[in-house]
């Protein structure tokens, strides 16, 4: 299987509340935030590489998988990382984040896609600094393709995928034929969440939990992987960008803190100060 | 001069969600902008029964399309239909639930218009609309215009309260269904486990009970009497999830659900970003943890260190006395 993995470089998760407006209002300052590649993103290739291996021999690659990005030339860190945990190729878009909406991203994957020819599209169901969360279902139409977005669990079938969504109040689970798009919620990284019809094979086998780090010479040996840099104006045409922001702020900050001493107290403030309960 | 269309959401069974509701006040904010009326788009299997529900509420038609195959809820299917509906319109509006965001932005892609998800609120400034939005885990606001001539948003439900019936009688039309493309012949609905639960849904109710990682396999145990003696609805972070003690769709969070109850129980929750981005918007946060650096007691309004095993069920007692 041919697998497309879409990764965006994002800064760090998990210091967010450390981001910065500008003085004038008018933009997001992340000076100051290591780039990390989104989560969601690094859930959706590391899907991709259960997908294309035998659980026991997780460095032979049964298919390939392809990363892309669009992102200036420093990213190109985060796709040497997403090679070096075993991705066999590489692509980067040279574009900004200010320049694009999630319909150009969209559309200058709709590009890659026809060109590459994967079987799959795999992608975080949103990226954690706009949290947007439009890219992947954008993509599926463009290209006719069905799609299962906030996959949790996903298991090969012959021209298939078998995709169990979390969705509000359960799990929908849907058949998608290949080709088709897929976009991953957090619990695909469980170790009984993806299987291959490789790692079928092999009954009872478990990944690890989480997401894989890439062994010293992996980490050498992505360097020499092909990388390649494309032009943003080739895969869109003279589409123009249609979101515009205008304004960011920081929303009102709560002033919590206070402590009661035990159950009694709280009820009573419940009760009498708050009348909440 | 142009008018907004709500995309209305059903449950199994056919009935109209509350979560529709927040979608039609959203529509009548951005009204101003757009200087025409709202309509509402019914797709299932019996839509004019569902569209029945929804001709109280000021909207200047209801359009039913119903047709088998939309019993059972597919992008695929849904889309073309919907987009050709929207076509007539300048923006086309649901409420950001899995059902919302999994339709809109393929909505979107198929009328080639930008796409506000998860709004936390709207205006019309100068004749535009305004989308707000939360990003960065909650920790920035952006303001943001949309400048395809169709505009396609979503709107998160808790910021949104829902539209109170207006009383008058929308007319109900039928639309016809739009034959879908290859997609839809390619994917298959296979099943819906639900979660069966007697309580309130998290994202409708007014009082929840959420517990961490540090109940471990007694979460239920521990946290059902204090939900049952509060009516409250059950919610969990996601390292609970995570460690398998309580189900997926529990989770609060990020990018789990976002909930604005007026009381809100953190229970050996430590507060990550990602938790806090899911329940900051609460009026009243109670959180009780034996950590006293937890950074969720920064955030709570009564913060109570203590061991959850036994504050816990002296807070039953407590509350039973009062009741």
């Amino acid at each position: 299987m041919k697998i497309l993995v879409a990764l965006k470089r994002v800064a760090d998760p998990d210091n967010a509340n450390k981001v910065k407006i500008s003085a004038a209002g008018d933009a997001i300052d992340t000076t100051g935030l290591e780039w990390k590649t989104n989560p969601f993103d690094e859930y959706a290739l590391e899907a991709a590489l259960r997908l294309t291996e035998n659980g026991k021999t997780p460095k032979k690659r049964e298919g390939e998988v392809v990363v892309v990005t669009l992102a200036p030339k420093e990213a190109e860190t985060m796709l040497r990382a997403a090679l070096a945990t075993g991705a066999d190729r590489a692509i980067r878009v040279e574009a900004n984040d200010a320049d694009l909406d999630g319909r150009l991203v969209a559309l200058a994957l709709k590009a890659l896609v026809v060109a590459e020819k994967p079987d799959l599209v795999l992608l975080g169901k949103q990226a954690v600094d706009g949290d947007s969360n439009q890219v992947g279902q954008r993509l599926a139409e463009l290209l006719d393709w069905p799609m299962a977005t906030f996959a949790a669990t996903i298991k090969e079938e012959t021209g298939a995928l078998l995709v169990g969504r979390e969705v509000d109040g359960g799990v929908a689970t849907l058949r998608v034929k290949l080709p088709a798009l897929v976009t991953v919620d957090l619990r695909i990284v469980a170790p009984n969440s993806v299987f291959s019809k490789l790692s079928q094979a092999e009954a009872g086998f478990k990944h690890n939990e989480g997401v894989r780090f890439a062994p010293l010479p992996a980490i050498m040996a992505a360097k020499k992987k092909p990388l390649e840099v494309k032009a943003l104006a080739d895969l869109i045409g003279g589409n123009q960008l249609n979101t515009k922001y205008s304004k960011f702020e920081r929303p009102p900050q709560r002033s919590g803190g206070a402590k009661v001493k035990d159950v009694a107290e709280l009820v009573e403030k419940l009760a009498n100060v708050s009348k909440v309960i | 001069m142009a008018d907004a269309l709500v995309v209305a959401e059903f449950t199994e069974d056919g009935k109209v969600k509350k979560s529709t509701l927040s979608a039609i006040t959203f529509a009548k904010r951005a009204l101003p902008a757009l200087g025409g009326s709202f309509s509402i788009l019914v797709l299932g299997a019996n839509a004019a029964a569902a569209a029945a529900e929804l001709t109280g509420y000021g909207a200047a038609k209801v359009l039913a399309c119903s047709d088998a195959s939309f019993a059972k809820y597919t992008a695929e299917n849904f889309t073309p239909t919907v987009a050709e509906v929207g076509k007539a319109f300048g923006l086309v509006v649901a409420t950001a639930t899995s059902f919302g965001k999994d339709l809109l932005p393929r909505v979107a892609a198929r009328l080639d218009a930008a796409y506000a998800g998860d709004c936390s609120g709207v205006s019309a400034e100068g004749g535009k609309i305004v989308y707000k939005r939360p990003m960065f885990a909650g920790n920035a606001s952006g303001y943001c215009s949309l400048t395809t001539p169709i505009q396609v948003a979503t709107a998160r439900q808790s910021e949104f309260e829902a539209a109170a019936a207006s009383g008058g009688a929308s007319p109900i039309e039928n639309v016809a269904k739009v034959a879908p493309g290859a997609a839809a012949s390619r994917v298959e609905f296979v099943s819906l486990e639900a979660v069966k639960s007697e309580r309130p849904e998290l994202t409708e109710a007014s009082v929840i009970v959420s517990g961490g990682r540090a109940l471990k396999e007694k979460f239920f145990e521990v946290l059902e009497p204090l939900a049952t003696a509060l009516g409250a609805a059950l919610g969990a972070s996601r390292a609970a999830v995570d460690a398998g003690y309580a189900p997926g769709d529990f989770q609060v969070g990020q990018t789990g659900k976002i909930v604005a109850p007026k009381l809100y129980f953190a229970i050996g929750i430590s507060g990550a970003i990602q938790h806090i981005a899911g329940m900051k918007g609460s009026k009243v946060i109670v959180a009780i943890n034996k950590d006293p650096e937890a950074p969720i007691f920064q955030l709570a309004d009564y913060g109570l260190v203590a061991d959850l095993f036994v504050a816990v069920p002296a807070l039953i007692a407590e509350l039973k006395k009062r009741a």
